[in-house]
């Protein structure tokens, strides 16, 4: 089928913080870019981001990008790739810098420097000297602020953006490159092909995977989605963070930075119970350890409330002061969503899914990478992936507070370049054949034409939605896992007989979300598959019939394909110019 | 409980029309005008709404609630009289249901110049900023661009070209106000006429309406008594 057509130098599908950091760099540099996004960008998720960006700046104590580096390799239990991390600290404060003179309006210090506050799991000298005060902040709306600067240096630096366009898939030319993308437009149903000579994903996280999550209602891992029917590989699925302090009963994040300017955790025996998981960091250790421990107490029968479900979190001893002018966000939160003015009383908290750690495998220069039958990695010429819907791996098994909107703008920028690079040595206009850009239509077309007869897609996406939550979730086991795979095989068959009851063209919202209930269903196979596979408990992944970390037979990457079939690939353990970071046992 | 909602889909209504749902709430529990309509969606596929982060950052679901604008995931059912009465931001064209064309306030934002301008090269490391000239950001920097202010403004309804509207403004200010932002007399000569500020009355609907308790009346008079000071 013959498609109206629009070329750019490049095509970057997300304007959240990676996509729009990539796009600024690109247009920067004078390059014609197309930023497609579903949402009118200050609405994409990196807008609910809290706490701050870390990166050793060493505003408030010494400090240096090595110790940042060690805290992250130990954060990702040794599963994140030791290059890469070496990459994302090591251009940390220059990418800080760069956000504050494009206008990030940052908290400041008495000498005027950028605020920076304690966050979990960073430390200094090596682990050795106490917690590092290393996490830039604008109060606790960091990312609304650096969503905001960055769709402001898009106007002036004139981006193209596609606002309210939906990103349906890849297409390949003859050689196999990735030449562009379909994309459709959420107001009129027309569809359009992008070609570009980069494809840029930057679709976020997919955390509406799960019923109870504090992802926006956007996250629904298109990006993973699209790379997967175009038939490359997905990595680290069974990596799925869960913050410990998400709002009892509704999911909306209290950010990490709480327990960073003295918060902390009670159970019903009015009890600091993270003294006895994490005698020195305690509430600042690591997310996926005080996660756990939240979900110890509960179980135990130490948990809060009537029920017993959720564990207190005190912030009420603070200077209120400090909460209206460091925390305001998330006092306006808790008054909204559990009725508790947190100045006055301690929150109700419990541990809701947030972030992705696994996700699309690329190189540090943001190309996405895919393996052959002979094991051998390759990049897929012409596609990158940024931000959370990419694996680096820079989080690998757990990700630490802060680290995410870092790797945003640094793995966005860095593919910036790369882009930017590659189209000053070569420019290809390849020719895509009309059957490619059929294929890419296949999934449009089977939701335009269904027979009306068949189950709603609410219907299934609550199903799935339970099923994860139920099967994968903090805590798992082979034979819970084993059971939760079929289900969910049984669910993806349900899905191709779905039916769209709503087939008009003008922002068609029920279309959208049947198009998003694809790539939710093909995230949570590939999480299923994955995590039942790795029988030992590293980070996040916690499983109660393999207990320990098992570095001898599991430190190592899964790589999930499309047929369902898992492979493995080795963690880069070699860093750039550092001395690697030997796996160690993991205490905080 | 009783909803009685505005509908209207270009391809098939010759205009719009109020519909009635009911929701049974001891079944399914919804807190939240949000979690009511995406309860009614799964019932009814067609009602169209924008949405994404549900705890009032995105700024995507404004709406007209009961009369008054406001965001839908955080305005909560057990504050309203039944029906509750859910239609799209007024001053707005229409696009579908409860989705409005926000194109308009969009250019008017764009027209501000909302990016930080600084003609001198950056330093090596971050541009210093006293906490009490950060301050005068608070209060400007915080809006999410939902649109309930600008479209509850009879100022803006007259002169949605010429008036920037109270969003547009508050960030006309935010960057006037930034220590860090040279381009102070630019962009105060662009507001002199007698429109792009001077149209606002006062009439505090924005202050009113505003989700995030931000006061656009004040960041105007704020921006008049600077142009008045430079003896414009």
């Amino acid at each position: 089928m013959l498609l109206p057509t629009q070329s750019f130098d490049a095509v970057i599908i997300g304007a959240g913080g990676a996509g729009m950091r990539a796009s600024l760099q690109l247009a920067q540099n004078g390059l014609r870019v197309a930023l497609v996004s579903k949402v009118f960008p200050t609405r994409s998720h990196t807008v609910s981001a809290q706490g701050g960006i870390t990166a050793a700046l060493g505003n408030v104590d010494e400090d240096n990008w090595h110790w940042h580096m060690f805290d992250t390799v130990k954060g990702s239990d040794y599963l994140g790739d030791q290059d890469c991390i070496e990459y994302m600290c090591q251009m940390g404060p220059e990418v800080v810098y760069e956000l504050e003179h494009m206008g990030l309006p940052f908290s400041r210090l008495d000498n005027g420097k950028i605020y920076q506050r304690p966050f979990g799991g960073q430390s200094k000298n090596y682990g050795t000297g106490g917690q590092a005060t290393r996490t830039s902040a604008a109060a606790d709306r960091t990312g609304h602020a650096l969503l905001h600067t960055l769709y402001q240096k898009n106007i002036e630096a004139k981006t193209t953006i596609f606002s309210e366009w939906y990103a349906l898939n890849l297409v390949k030319d003859r050689e196999g490159r990735i030449a562009g993308v379909i994309v459709l437009s959420i107001e009129t149903g027309e569809t359009l092909f992008l070609r570009g000579n980069a494809v840029i994903l930057a679709t976020g996280g997919a955390g509406r995977i799960f019923q109870t999550t504090s992802n926006a209602l956007i996250n629904t891992g298109d990006g993973i989605g699209m790379v997967l029917r175009a038939g490359f590989p997905v990595q680290d699925m069974e990596m799925w963070q869960f913050h410990p302090t998400g709002i009892a009963g509704a999911g909306m994040l209290i950010t990490e930075g709480t327990r960073g300017e003295g918060g902390y955790l009670l159970n019903n025996q009015n009890e600091r119970f993270m003294e006895r998981y994490a005698p020195h960091a305690k509430d600042l250790a690591s997310r996926d350890v005080v996660s756990r421990a939240i979900l110890v107490e509960i179980r135990e029968g130490r948990g809060c409330g009537p029920n017993g479900d959720h564990v207190l979190l005190k912030i009420d001893h603070l200077d209120p002061k400090i909460i209206e002018s460091r925390l305001p966000g998330i006092r306006t939160l808790s008054m909204t969503f559990a009725n508790v003015d947190p100045e006055k009383e301690p929150i109700p908290v419990v541990p809701t899914c947030h972030y992705m750690m696994g996700g699309i495998p690329t190189n540090k220069f943001g190309q996405v990478l895919t393996m052959t039958s002979s094991s051998q990695e390759i990049p897929v010429p012409g596609l990158y992936a940024v931000g959370e819907c990419a694996c680096v791996s820079v989080h690998g098994a757990n990700r630490l507070g802060g680290n995410s909107l870092l790797d945003l703008v640094v793995f966005g920028r860095a593919a910036g370049l790369h882009v930017a690079e590659e189209l000053n040595q070569k420019r290809s206009q390849s020719i895509v054949p009309e059957e490619e850009i059929d294929k890419a239509l296949t999934q449009l077309n089977r939701w335009n034409n269904t027979n009306k007869k068949g189950e709603r897609v609410a219907d299934i996406r609550l199903e799935l939605q339970k099923a994860m939550q139920l099967d994968f979730g903090v805590f798992r086991t082979g034979k819970v896992m084993q059971e939760g795979i079929e289900k969910l095989k049984l669910l993806r068959e349900r899905l191709q007989h779905a039916s769209l009851t709503d087939t008009s063209h003008v922002f068609n919202t029920a279309r959208i979300e049947a198009l998003e209930l694809d790539n939710l269903m093909a995230v949570a196979i590939a999480t299923a598959i994955s995590a039942e596979a790795r029988k030992e408990s590293r980070g996040a992944h916690s499983r109660e019939d393999f207990k320990d970390r098992d570095d001898v037979h599991w430190l190592k990457h899964t790589v999930y394909f499309p047929d369902d079939k898992i492979s493995y690939r080795p963690v880069n353990m070699k860093p750039l110019t550092v001395e690697p970071f030997p796996p160690h046992v993991r205490t905080y | 409980m009783k909803f009685s909602i505005y509908r209207y889909n270009p391809e098939v209504d010759s205009k719009p029309y109020m519909q009635n749902y009911e929701l049974d709430l001891t079944k399914t529990p919804a807190v939240m005008v949000l979690d009511a309509i995406k309860l009614l969606k799964a019932q009814d596929e067609t009602l169209s709404f924008r949405r994404s982060c549900s705890e009032g950052v995105c700024g995507s679901d404004a709406m007209n609630i009961n009369g008054r604008n406001a965001l839908a995931c955080v305005t909560s059912l057990s504050t309203l009289k039944e029906p509750v009465v859910l239609r799209p931001l007024p001053g707005m064209p229409v696009i579908r249901d409860l989705i409005v064309d926000l194109t308009n306030f969009y250019e008017q934002y764009k027209k501000t110049k909302p990016y930080l301008q600084n003609s001198q090269p950056p330093p090596a490391k971050e541009r210093l900023q006293s906490p009490e000239e950060r301050a005068k950001l608070d209060g400007l920097y915080e809006c999410i661009l939902c649109g309930c202010c600008s479209s509850a403004c009879p100022s803006y309804w007259w002169n949605p070209d010429k008036f920037l509207g109270p969003a547009a403004a508050l960030q006309a200010t935010r960057f006037i106000l930034d220590s860090r932002d040279d381009a102070t007399q630019d962009r105060l000569a662009q507001l002199e006429d007698a429109y792009s500020i001077f149209r606002c009355r006062s009439i505090m609907n924005c202050v009113d309406v505003c989700p995030k308790g931000l006061n656009p009346t004040k960041a105007i008079a704020d921006i008049r008594d600077k142009l008045i000071e430079d003896g414009v």
